[in-house]
C-alpha cells in the first residue's frame, strides 16, 4: 500500500503551492463577479430615481428646486446642468454620467453641495453603526455561548427574553433608557451630545434588538452542529470539550450568523436614522429626514444611494467572509 | 395550542376588537382636551393619565389601535400580494422574465429599508397610505422570494411529478398541490414580519411620517412625550407597551402557526 | 487493572441502555452480553432501531446525553469502564478504540480539511512530534489506500468520492492505531465495488492484530469479514455463534428472515419467476406470446453542464417490456438508470429515439390524450414520504388518482379498500398521514397508488433501498403477489443486484449511460458477459453456499 506514495516532498510542495494560488484566483474572481452584479444592481437604483424625478408632478427643475425660492438664472443654471431642455434619453445619459463623476449636486433648500452636507454628516453616523455592530457581536457570542449549554427551561427563558427585547420599538427603547440613565440617574448625557459617553445610550437601544436576534441564531446553530455526526466523530478521537467546541463547532455555528450581520449592518444604517433622532444626533438620519419632510430631491437621492452603495459593500464584505469560512461554497463558483 | 398562548391569542382578539369598535372600551373622547389637567399622572379619572394637551391617555391609545396596527396589517398584506404575485410569475414565465423580475427585487434590496420608505415618503408626501405603501414596497422582495423558490422548489417535487401521472392538467396540479404546500412558507414569512412591520410604522410615525395630528397613534404619542421627558414619564412609557405587546402577541402566535405549519411538512 | 494481552479485549455482561423521555423511559439495549478477543472481527448485525449502535457507542461512552448505562460487567482490556469518568475516556478514545461511523461526509467535519482530520487523534493523543504530523497523516492516508495522498490532504471531504471519504474516516480512526476499531455501518450508502474495497482495507488492519466490531444491517457484509455474530433485534441478542455457523444454517426466525431476505446462490426467492409468455420468449427474434407494453428505442438524453460541456446520462438504450414481466434495470450510482425511468414515463424529453406506450409514442401525444396515457404508467420511487403530498392522509393519496378519473364517491370506496387489500394493508391506516406509518407501510401505500390509475406498467425506482432487509423482503413480496393478479409490468431500477435477481424476468446492466449487457436474468447473472457484469457480480457479497473472505489487499488501491 505504501508503494503508492511515490510523490517526493518537494512535488507535493509546488502542488500545495499551485492548490493555494488557485484559490486565491477564485477568491479575487468571486470580488469581481460581485462587484459587476453590485455595479449593475447600483444602475439600477440610479434608473429608479431618474424615474421617479420625471414622474413627480411639476417639472423635474421645480422637483429639484423643491419650492425653494431662487432667482431665475439659478433656475437656468440647473437646467444647462442637468440638459433638462434636451431629448429624454439625453437627459438620462446626462443625469447618469453626473451620477458616476460623483457629482450629487445642489440642494436648493440648504443652499449647499449635497456632497459636503453628506460627507459632514456620514461620519457621525457610521461610528454610531461601528460601535452598533461590535456592541451585537460581543453581547450575542457571550449570551449566545452561555445559554447553549444549559437546561431546557434555562434555553426558553433566554428565548422569551429574546422575543421580548426584538419586540421592543428601538425608538422607545432609546425613551426609556434616557428617562432612566440620563433624566433619573444622571449617568449619561441627555441628548445632542458628540462625546463618547453620548454614544452608549444610542448604541445599547440601537444593538438590543439586532444582539437578540443574533444571539438565538447562534445559539440555535451551536445546538445543531453538537448534534452533527462529526462531533460524535471528533470525540470519538479523545479530544477535550474545549477544543471540540472551538474547533469543530463554533464554526459551524458562524456561519448562518455572519449571513445575518451582513444583512443587520445594511439595516442598520436605516435604524441609525431613527436612534439619531431621539438622541438629537448629528448624522445621516436627521438629514435624510429633513430632506424628506422639505421634498428635498436631490439630498434624498444622494442619501438613498450613498447608503445603497454602503450596503453592497457590506454584502461583499460577508460573501468574502463566508468563503473564508466555509469551503463548500468555493467550487460553486467555479 | 398550548396554554400558555392563550393569553397572547386573547390579546390579540381585544387588539382587534379594539381597532374595530374603540368605542366598546371608553366613553372618553380621545381629542378631547382639558386644559385642567395638562401631564395629570395616572388616577382614577384618568387611568393612565394626560398628555401635554391634557387628553386622556387611556382613551387615545384605545382610539390609537386602529391607525398603529392598520398600517402595518395593510403593508403585509400589500406586500404578500405583491410579492407572491412577482414571485411566480419570476417562477413561471420563463428565464429572461426571472432575470429582470429577480434582478429588479436585487435593485429594491440594495437600499437599507427605512430609506426606501423615505424615498416613497418623498415622492408620495407623507400619510397612513404612503407609509403602508412604503413599508409594502420594502417587504415584497421577501415575499416574491420566498414565493418563487416555492414553485420552483414544488414544480420539481415528487408528488408533484406523481400527480402528473394520475392525469390531471397543469393547473389542477397547481391548485391542488402546488399552492397549498406553497402558501405555508409564504403565510410564515407573512406573520413574522408582521411584528416587524408593526414596530416599523410606529417608528414612521415617530418621526412624523405617518397619520397626521392629531390622529392618536402610538408612535407619534410617544413623538409627543420627548419634549416632557424630564417631567413626565407616563406619556413616554404607556404607548410603547402597547406597541410591544401587540408585537409579542404577533409573534408568540405567530410562532406558534408556523411551527403548526412545519410540523405538518416535515 | 489486568496487564494487557491477558484476558479478552472487551467483554460486556448485561449491558443495558436506558433513556429518559418525556414518554418515559426507552430500553434501547435490553441486557446484551458479548466478548470480543484480540485480533478477531466480531459483528453485530440488526435493522434500524435494534440497538446495535447504541451497544458500540457504550464501549467509548457515546451514548449521547440523558442515557443510563448499567451493566454487571464492561471491561476493555481488563479497565472497569464504568469507573471511567472525562478526561479518562479521552484517553481511551482515539488512542486504544478507533470509531468509524456511517456516513462520511457527516462524519469528517465539512469545514476542515482531511489532513486536519487525521491529524486529530495524532495532536491529541501525541503520536508523533508536532513536526512529523502533516508527514505522518499523508503516509495514513496512503496506507488507507488513498492515490495522491498529499493533496488529498488538503482538500475538503465535499471534494473527494464516497469511498475516498470512508477511506480518510478510517484512516483517522486508525491514526493512533488502536487496539479496537468500532466500525458503525462502514460501508453503507457506497457502491457494492467500492463497499468491496473498503471491506479489503478493513481486513488487512485485523491481519494486522486490530480486533474490529462491526455494526451493520448488512449480512452480507458481515459475511465476508466476520468471525462472530450476534443477532439484535429489539435491544437483545436472539443469536449469535461463529459467522458461517449462523449465517448459513440460522436457528432464529429472525436471523432467517434475514438471511432469507438476501440470499443469493440456490433457488430464486420465489417460483415461477420465469417470463410470464414461457422461456422461449425471452431470447432475441422470439415473437412473443405476451403482449408488448412499452417500447423505447435508441434513447439519448445528454445535460449541459455549466462550464464542463455536455454531459451523456443515457446513450442509445432501447426496451421492450412486456405485459407482466420485470424488467431489471442494474446499475451503480451515475449510470444513467433513473434517467432512463424518466423518459419511460414521458417525464423527461429524450434529445433523440422514441418511447412508445402501447404502441402509441410519446411525442405523438398531446394535451388531454398525453395526460391519459400517462396513467398507463406509474412511479414507485426510493422515497415514498416525498413522494406523498404532506398535507393528505393515506386516503386522499389513493383517492387522488381515482379523483383524477372522476371515479364516483361509492366506486372511489370500493377500489380503495381492493388497493388496501392487494398490498396487505388494513383499512385503519386511512386516516393517517403518511408520515404517522412505518416505512414498510408507506412503501406498500405508494404501490397502491401506483395501481390505482390502473397502469400497464410501473417504473420501480430503488423502491427497497432505503428499507431494512426483512422489510425489503415484504415489500418485493407485495410486487410479485400484484404482478400475478393483476399482470403488470414492472421496470425494476436498482443497484443492489440480489433484489434485482428476486424479482426480474429480464435484466438490463448499465453502465456510463449504456447498456453493456441484457438477457434473460438467469443467463445473465450465472454466466455474465462483459466484464463490468462479471465484476459487479462479483463484488456483492454472499454467502449462503460456500462461506467465502476478501482476499487480502483485493482491489484496494483506486475509488
Amino acid at each position: 500500500m505504501a508503494g503508492v506514495l511515490k510523490t517526493s516532498p518537494a512535488g507535493a510542495a509546488a502542488r500545495n503551492g499551485r492548490r493555494s494560488g488557485q484559490g486565491r484566483e477564485t477568491l479575487v474572481r468571486l470580488v469581481l463577479v460581485r462587484l459587476a452584479a453590485s455595479a449593475g444592481v447600483l444602475w439600477g437604483a440610479v434608473t429608479v430615481t431618474f424615474v421617479l424625478l420625471q414622474v413627480m408632478p411639476g417639472s423635474t427643475a421645480d422637483v429639484l428646486l423643491a419650492r425653494s425660492s431662487v432667482g431665475p438664472e439659478v433656475r437656468a443654471g440647473i437646467i444647462a446642468e442637468y440638459g433638462l431642455d434636451d431629448p429624454l434619453p439625453v437627459q438620462y445619459l446626462t443625469y447618469l454620467g453626473r451620477i458616476v463623476r460623483g457629482e450629487l449636486g445642489e440642494s436648493y433648500v440648504l443652499r449647499r453641495p449635497v456632497w459636503d452636507e453628506i460627507a459632514a454628516q456620514f461620519p457621525g453616523t457610521l461610528l454610531l453603526v461601528a460601535t452598533t455592530l461590535l456592541a451585537t457581536v460581543v453581547a450575542s457570542v457571550v449570551l449566545g455561548v452561555v445559554s447553549a449549554n444549559r437546561r431546557a427551561w434555562v434555553r426558553s427563558l433566554f428565548a422569551s427574553a429574546e422575543s421580548l427585547v426584538v419586540a421592543l420599538p428601538p425608538f422607545w427603547l432609546g425613551l426609556l433608557l434616557l428617562t432612566v440613565f440620563s433624566f433619573t440617574l444622571h449617568w449619561f448625557p441627555a441628548i445632542g451630545s458628540s462625546s463618547p459617553a453620548g454614544l452608549v445610550l444610542p448604541t445599547a437601544a440601537l444593538a438590543a434588538g439586532p444582539a437578540a436576534v443574533v444571539a438565538g441564531v447562534l445559539r440555535e446553530g451551536l445546538l445543531r452542529a453538537m448534534d452533527e455526526p462529526f462531533v460524535v466523530t471528533a470525540r470519538a478521537r479523545g479530544i477535550g470539550e474545549a477544543a471540540l467546541r472551538l474547533r469543530h463547532v463554533l464554526r459551524h455555528a458562524l456561519l448562518p450568523v455572519t449571513t445575518l450581520l451582513g444583512w443587520i449592518a445594511g439595516s442598520l444604517i436605516g435604524g441609525a436614522v431613527i436612534i439619531e433622532i431621539v438622541f438629537s444626533r448629528q448624522g445621516i438620519g436627521r438629514l435624510a429626514l429633513s430632506a424628506v419632510t422639505n421634498k428635498d430631491m436631490p439630498m434624498v437621492i444622494a442619501v438613498v444611494l450613498v447608503t445603497a452603495v454602503a450596503f453592497v459593500l457590506v454584502t461583499i464584505a460577508v460573501d468574502i467572509l463566508t468563503w473564508v469560512i466555509d469551503p463548500r461554497t468555493r467550487d460553486a463558483g467555479r | 395550542m398550548p396554554r400558555s398562548l392563550w393569553p397572547w391569542t386573547a390579546v390579540l382578539v381585544v387588539l382587534a376588537v379594539m381597532a374595530a369598535v374603540p368605542s366598546l372600551f371608553t366613553g372618553i373622547d380621545p381629542d378631547a382636551a382639558d386644559l385642567n389637567a395638562l401631564l395629570h399622572p395616572p388616577s382614577a379619572g384618568h387611568w393612565l393619565g394626560t398628555d401635554q394637551n391634557g387628553r386622556d391617555l387611556y382613551a387615545r391609545i384605545v382610539y390609537g389601535a386602529r391607525p398603529s396596527l392598520l398600517i402595518g396589517t395593510g403593508a403585509v398584506l400589500l406586500a404578500l400580494a405583491a410579492g407572491v404575485v412577482i414571485g411566480v410569475a419570476a417562477a413561471q414565465l420563463g428565464r429572461v422574465a426571472d432575470q429582470v423580475l429577480s434582478r429588479s427585487l436585487d435593485v429594491v434590496l440594495s437600499v437599507p429599508g427605512l430609506l426606501l420608505v423615505f424615498l416613497v415618503v418623498a415622492v408620495l408626501g407623507p400619510g397612513s397610505g404612503t407609509a403602508a405603501v412604503g413599508l409594502a414596497v420594502v417587504s415584497m422582495p421577501g415575499f416574491a422570494r420566498v414565493a418563487r423558490s416555492e414553485v420552483i422548489r414544488l414544480r420539481s417535487a415528487q408528488y408533484v411529478e406523481a400527480a402528473h401521472g394520475f392525469g390531471w392538467s397543469r393547473a389542477q396540479v397547481v391548485a391542488r398541490h402546488v399552492l397549498p404546500n406553497a402558501a405555508g412558507p409564504v403565510l410564515a414569512l407573512a406573520t413574522v414580519s408582521l411584528g416587524a412591520m408593526i414596530v416599523a410604522s410606529s417608528s414612521l410615525s415617530f418621526v412624523g411620517l405617518g397619520p397626521r395630528p392629531p390622529t392618536a397613534e402610538w408612535g407619534a404619542m410617544l413623538s409627543d412625550s420627548r419634549e416632557f421627558l424630564a417631567l413626565a414619564w407616563w406619556p413616554a412609557v404607556f404607548p410603547g407597551v402597547a406597541i410591544t405587546v401587540a408585537v409579542l402577541a404577533v409573534t408568540f402566535v405567530g410562532q406558534h402557526l408556523n411551527r403548526r405549519v412545519e410540523g405538518r411538512l416535515s | 487493572m489486568t496487564p494487557a494481552g491477558r484476558g479478552p479485549l472487551v467483554a460486556v455482561r448485561d449491558l443495558t441502555v436506558r433513556f429518559p423521555t418525556r414518554h418515559g423511559v426507552v430500553e434501547a439495549v435490553r441486557g446484551v452480553s458479548f466478548r470480543v478477543e484480540r485480533g478477531q472481527v466480531v459483528a453485530i448485525v440488526g435493522e434500524s432501531g435494534s440497538g446495535k449502535s447504541v451497544t458500540a457507542r457504550g464501549l467509548v461512552g457515546l451514548t449521547g446525553e440523558g442515557a443510563r448505562v448499567g451493566a454487571a460487567e464492561l471491561t476493555f482490556d481488563g479497565v472497569d469502564l464504568r469507573q471511567v469518568r472525562g478526561r479518562a475516556w479521552r484517553a481511551l478514545r482515539g488512542r486504544r478504540v478507533g470509531f468509524v461511523l456511517q456516513d462520511a461526509l457527516g462524519s469528517l467535519d465539512p469545514l476542515r480539511r482531511v489532513g486536519a482530520e487525521v491529524a486529530e487523534p495524532l495532536r491529541a493523543h501525541r503520536i508523533v512530534p508536532g513536526r512529523q504530523v502533516d508527514a505522518e497523516v499523508v503516509r495514513l492516508l496512503g496506507e488507507a489506500g488513498i492515490p495522491a495522498p498529499e493533496s488529498r490532504a488538503r482538500q475538503y471531504p465535499h471534494q473527494l468520492s464516497g469511498g475516498l471519504r470512508q477511506r480518510a474516516l478510517i484512516a483517522s480512526a486508525l491514526a493512533a492505531r488502536p487496539d479496537l476499531l468500532i466500525a458503525d455501518e462502514p460501508t453503507t450508502a457506497l457502491d457494492a465495488t467500492v463497499q468491496r474495497q473498503v471491506l479489503a482495507l478493513l481486513r488487512e488492519r485485523v491481519d494486522d492484530g486490530t480486533a474490529v466490531l462491526l455494526i451493520s444491517h448488512d449480512l452480507g457484509v458481515v459475511a465476508e469479514i466476520a468471525d462472530h455474530v450476534y443477532v439484535m433485534k429489539d435491544g437483545r441478542f436472539v443469536e449469535d455463534g461463529p459467522a458461517a455457523a449462523v449465517l448459513e444454517s440460522p436457528s432464529h426466525p429472525y436471523t432467517k428472515t434475514l438471511v432469507g431476505a438476501v440470499a443469493w446462490h440456490g433457488r430464486a426467492a420465489r417460483p415461477g419467476r420465469a417470463s410470464p409468455a414461457g422461456p422461449e420468449d425471452v431470447g432475441p427474434g422470439n415473437a412473443g406470446t405476451a403482449r408488448e407494453v412499452l417500447r423505447a428505442e435508441g434513447l439519448v438524453k445528454r445535460y449541459t453542464l455549466p462550464g464542463r460541456g455536455e454531459f451523456t446520462a443515457v446513450e442509445d438504450v432501447s426496451v421492450t417490456v412486456r405485459a407482466g414481466e420485470t424488467l431489471g434495470v442494474v446499475g451503480e450510482s451515475g449510470s444513467g438508470k433513473t434517467t432512463l425511468g424518466r423518459l419511460l414515463m414521458g417525464l423527461l424529453e429524450p434529445d433523440a429515439g422514441r418511447v412508445l406506450l402501447d404502441g402509441r409514442p410519446w411525442d405523438g401525444l398531446r394535451g388531454p390524450a398525453r395526460r391519459a396515457a400517462r396513467r398507463g404508467v406509474q412511479m414507485i420511487y426510493q422515497h415514498p414520504l416525498s413522494s406523498f403530498d404532506p398535507r393528505y392522509t393515506a386516503r386522499q393519496i389513493l383517492e387522488e388518482p381515482l379523483r383524477a378519473d372522476r371515479a364516483p364517491r361509492e366506486e372511489r370506496d370500493r377500489r380503495v379498500a381492493l388497493l388496501l387489500e392487494h398490498v396487505g394493508l388494513a383499512p385503519d391506516v386511512l386516516d393517517r398521514r403518511a408520515r404517522e406509518l412505518s416505512g414498510g407501510q408507506r412503501q406498500r401505500l405508494a404501490i397502491a397508488r401506483a395501481l390505482a390509475p390502473g397502469p400497464q406498467v410501473i417504473v420501480c425506482d430503488e423502491p427497497v433501498s432505503a428499507l431494512d432487509a426483512s422489510i425489503q423482503a415484504q415489500v418485493l413480496d407485495v410486487l410479485a403477489d400484484v404482478q400475478e393478479r393483476l399482470g403488470v409490468a414492472y421496470v425494476f431500477v436498482s443497484h443492489d443486484l440480489a433484489v434485482i435477481r428476486r424479482l426480474s424476468h429480464r435484466v438490463m446492466v448499465m453502465k456510463d449511460g449504456r447498456v453493456v449487457e441484457s438477457g434473460e436474468m438467469e443467463k445473465v447473472f450465472d454466466h455474465p458477459e462483459h466484464p463490468y457484469t462479471k465484476a459487479l457480480i462479483d463484488a456483492v457479497p454472499r454467502f449462503a453456499s460456500r462461506f467465502r473472505r476478501v482476499s487480502r489487499g483485493a482491489g484496494v488501491t483506486g475509488a
